[in-house]
């Protein structure tokens, strides 16, 4: 075993300026588990086979850059913009519904202050998007663009349709089941996560490869919405929940 | 029980609905201090064309090296307006461009400066979870022993440097097959 050369190390220390480069100690993320995220190249999703990176990716240790990342003063969301059902003079076409939730770390602790994007199609499962040429009638009262800040409990809270499935070209008879689209930031560079969120009961989630490109069972299952009393307004919208887990830190213990 | 970290989903081809509000491709305003760099570059897939629908995601210190965060407890100025992320999609060609200013070095592992760099995601249809690089300055004196380029192979650093195509201008591509494969990152995601 090679000595340390106490010695040098202290002259190098006593030369630099205490200012120049400060010494912290950076708590990394945890490593998710095996089987819980996608693998990049997913045959049976033919657009990831020459998108997928082909080379290891190279391992990295947690840095200041990637412990730290992006964060948005509340005031850039209005509460109008949690609402895509009153975004426009009249109500959309669809099934009003709640969509709820909190933003946790692996920890059970909640993610307060962070932004939460969300994009969806319309009830006859056609997006406000030039690139979507799927014969469904557009909505002209629904965009399907939400976004939202948590408070500080975690929570987020949207008003929408249920979106409705489509057909895609991936092969065959595709079809996409009901999902919505979720973009969150969280503390770090390292919790950033887009992901999408299903329905309970969907007969299409078997046959998706999207949904079914995670390996694990339990994994995949966290995908799907709970439909959720709670939240259903009587007369007026049934309710999901869903939560969204970001990565812990190294340093904090799992909760039991 | 313990939980799990959710798992991630392609952003798909209608991402511009949900995140365009949010685009950015002039990351420092007026009054921000630093050297102003436009930077342009294209994604291009494994068979060497453009991908027209990818999101470039960038999030950088300010030219003292310091990040618009508080985990950043560095006795280094803030610089106000000055909030470090970019968010730009690509065009029709997979090109992509956005202008701000070289970032000052931050700390790396063991106190050890780091190169300036920005940190990048890359977000498309097709990739199942995001893309993770860094693209580095062109000439800077702390290439030689930034930490993180020294766990790449020499021959691949390069793809992680952007090029210098004028004054004040750099290039920048994101290969995601083939011989000239960008270096992505693996932060235990």
């Amino acid at each position: 075993m090679a000595l340390r050369p106490k010695q040098k190390a202290k002259k190098r220390r006593a030369k630099e300026p205490a200012d120049s480069v400060q010494r912290h100690v950076v708590t990394g993320y945890r490593a998710v588990a095996v089987g819980t995220q996608p693998n990049h190249l997913h045959r049976p999703y033919v657009s990831s086979i020459k998108r997928s990176p082909t080379r290891p990716l190279v391992r990295i240790p947690y840095t200041l850059s990637e412990i730290t990342g992006p964060t948005f003063d509340p005031k850039l969301v209005s509460n109008a913009d949690c609402d895509l059902t009153r975004q426009h003079k009249a109500a959309p076409l669809g099934e009003r519904i709640v969509v709820s939730g909190r933003v946790l770390d692996e920890g059970n602790r909640p993610l307060s202050n962070t932004l939460v994007e969300i994009w969806q199609a319309n009830a006859a499962g056609r997006y406000q998007h030039e690139v979507d040429q799927h014969e469904a009638p557009l909505d002209p009262n629904f965009t399907g663009c939400g976004r939202a800040v948590t408070d500080s409990e975690g929570r987020y809270h949207f008003v929408t349709i249920r979106p409705g499935e489509y057909p895609w070209r991936n092969h065959h008879n595709a079809w996409r089941p009901a999902h919505i689209h979720f973009s969150i930031f969280g503390p770090a560079f390292a919790t950033r996560l887009v992901t999408q969120m299903y329905f309970p009961g969907d007969p299409l989630l078997p046959f998706d490869p999207i949904f079914n490109c995670t390996a694990d069972e339990k994994a995949r299952r966290r995908l799907i919405s709970v439909f959720d009393w709670d939240t259903t307004i009587p007369e007026h919208a049934l309710g999901y929940r869903f939560d969204l887990i970001l990565r812990g830190c190294e340093a904090t213990p799992m909760e039991k | 029980m313990r939980v799990r970290a959710t798992t991630s989903q392609t952003v798909g081809p209608f991402f511009e609905l949900g995140l365009q509000w949010l685009n950015c491709d002039n990351l420092a305003g007026e009054g921000v201090a630093g050297e102003r760099v436009a930077i342009q570059g294209r994604v291009i897939d494994g068979d060497g064309v453009g991908v027209p629908d990818a999101l470039v995601e960038v999030w950088q210190a300010n030219a003292h090296g310091k990040y618009a965060h508080p985990d950043d407890r560095q006795n280094k100025p803030l610089e106000p307006g000055f909030r470090g992320y970019g968010r730009i999609p690509t065009d029709q060609r997979g090109a992509f461009a956005f202008a701000t200013i070289k970032p000052g070095p931050v700390p790396g592992p063991r106190g050890k400066e780091q190169a300036p760099h920005l940190v990048i995601s890359v977000f498309m249809r097709g990739l199942m979870r995001r893309l993770t690089t860094r693209m580095y300055f062109p000439g800077d004196a702390l290439l030689a022993t930034d930490p993180i380029l020294k766990l790449v192979e020499p021959a691949r650093r390069s793809t992680l440097v952007a090029k210098i195509i004028g004054s004040g201008a750099l290039e920048w591509n994101v290969v995601l097959q083939g011989t000239n494969e960008t270096v992505f990152f693996d932060l235990g995601l």
